[in-house]
């Protein structure tokens, strides 16, 4: 389970995030609201990529600040733009390395990486270098490193924002069936409406939190058309 | 500057990628290509240090040629050589300019054929091996500096992103350039290179938070 604790994050004496306290434990949360609004901050806050300035962050009872690897080891992370988190040459190779950071040994890792790629629908792809994937396979193949860690919780900054409709609808299947508790920012209004819980974020503050169908519809019907 | 292009560029990058293969040189030791690569670089040092004499120009010949058979015995195709040093072909212009201007036409030789010699072995070492495997190797030769304070995983992944952000700045490169001719300014250097640096530096600022998500790194 995710709690915050009264934190507050502040950018050259700004509040970016104002006092919040929280509890996530659904299995599924979206942060929706405008760009700026602090989204990004409250989950960076979750993997210690951002350390709050006053109050605490706990997953599963650990702090980030105190025990950043165990809480890495929890809390996976899939980045708006794919391109910085892949770092190998193919696509087999960068789930490999995800297994390498998990001990799975030698041997096993690329027979293991093929697995997960094929149940991804990207095995034809494992081969292939990473610069000739579209976004949307190049987010798929991510997503795929992500979770190629067995995260208990699966952090997502806009996952969906570059996509083009096919892969954006693939993307959201596959975070929606992850086996992990989900929380993620999104301008997909569709998908957050999918999650069991929405927060509205504006000006750093919740500004509305509840059943995600009823916080969508609310934050649809105050922006102008 | 090239303005506009006909069809996509499809150049392997620079360092190529892993070819799959079974030569013997697929099947050596990572540890042992890597030792060889060395060893190459230290001939061209050695050899490129008594430029302009006749005989170092020989060595390095020889040495190029040597590293091309290598490439060539293991299959990875002249072509593959050649795009090599399409991808370098400014730069070894550029070096050979300066060096005949300061040094004479020899040393301008000397310094290109010790340079092609040294990214083709590279090139061979990255194409013959996957990275994983190259990354595996410098871990366990470094894994007894772990007393005195290495972190082998650390410089292993430092070396890993050193090649595999290649092709990524080459990107950024051929992107500015073409914002650049968008913008009507295809041949005003500050419209390439400013963009390019800024784009460079966000990128690694954008790796390094991602590689201390993924847990690879800590902060």
């Amino acid at each position: 389970m995710i709690r915050l604790e009264a934190v507050e994050v502040l950018a050259g004496g700004r509040a970016v995030l104002h006092p919040a306290t929280l509890e996530l434990c659904e299995r599924s949360v979206a942060l929706v609201g405008p760009n700026g609004s602090g989204k990004s901050t409250l989950l960076r806050l979750l993997n210690g990529l951002v350390l709050p300035s006053r109050g605490r962050v706990l997953v599963d009872g650990d702090e980030p600040e105190h025990a950043l690897a165990a809480v890495r080891r929890r809390v996976g992370f899939v980045f708006t733009d794919p391109d910085a988190q892949l770092v190998m040459p193919t696509a087999v190779e960068d789930v490999a390395l995800s297994l390498r950071r998990v001990g799975v040994p030698r041997a096993a890792r690329d027979a293991r990486a093929r697995e997960l790629l094929a149940a991804q629908g990207l095995a034809g792809l494992a081969d292939r270098s990473v610069r000739e994937l579209s976004s949307g396979q190049r987010q798929l193949l991510a997503l795929t490193s992500v979770l190629a860690t067995e995260p208990a919780v699966l952090v997502c900054d806009e996952p969906t924002t570059l996509l083009d409709l096919h892969h954006a609808r693939r993307v959201a299947g596959v975070l929606l069936a992850a086996p992990a508790q989900l929380v993620l920012a999104t301008h997909d209004l569709d998908l957050a409406a999918r999650t069991e819980r929405a927060l509205w974020i504006e000006d750093g503050r919740v500004r509305l939190d509840g059943p995600a169908a009823a916080v969508v519809a609310a934050y649809r019907a105050s922006v102008p058309a | 500057m090239r303005t506009a292009r006909r069809g996509l560029d499809a150049d392997a990058p620079l360092l190529g990628r892993h070819h799959r293969g079974t030569s013997a040189l697929h099947r050596a030791r990572p540890g042992a290509k890597l030792a060889g690569l060395a060893l190459v670089g230290l001939a061209a040092g050695l050899a490129r240090a008594q430029a302009p004499a006749p005989a170092a120009l020989g060595v390095l010949g020889l040495l190029c040629a040597g590293v091309a058979a290598v490439a060539l015995a293991a299959g990875l195709g002249a072509a593959y050589l050649a795009g090599q040093l399409r991808r370098l072909w400014v730069v070894l212009v550029l070096l050979a300019a300066v060096q005949w201007a300061t040094a004479g036409p020899l040393d301008a030789v000397a310094v290109v054929a010790a340079l092609v010699g040294c990214v083709w072995a590279a090139a061979t070492v990255t194409g013959t091996t996957p990275v994983p495997v190259l990354l595996d190797a410098v871990v366990s030769a470094l894994r007894p500096l772990r007393r005195v304070g290495v972190d082998p995983d650390r410089i292993g992944l430092a070396l890993l992103l050193a090649v595999t952000s290649i092709p990524v700045v080459a990107g950024l490169l051929v992107d500015s350039r073409a914002a650049a001719a968008a913008r009507g300014l295809p041949r005003d250097p500050r419209a390439v290179l400013v963009p390019t640096v800024l784009r460079t530096v966000a990128h690694a600022h954008a790796v390094s938070e991602a590689l201390a998500a993924r847990g690879l790194v800590d902060d």
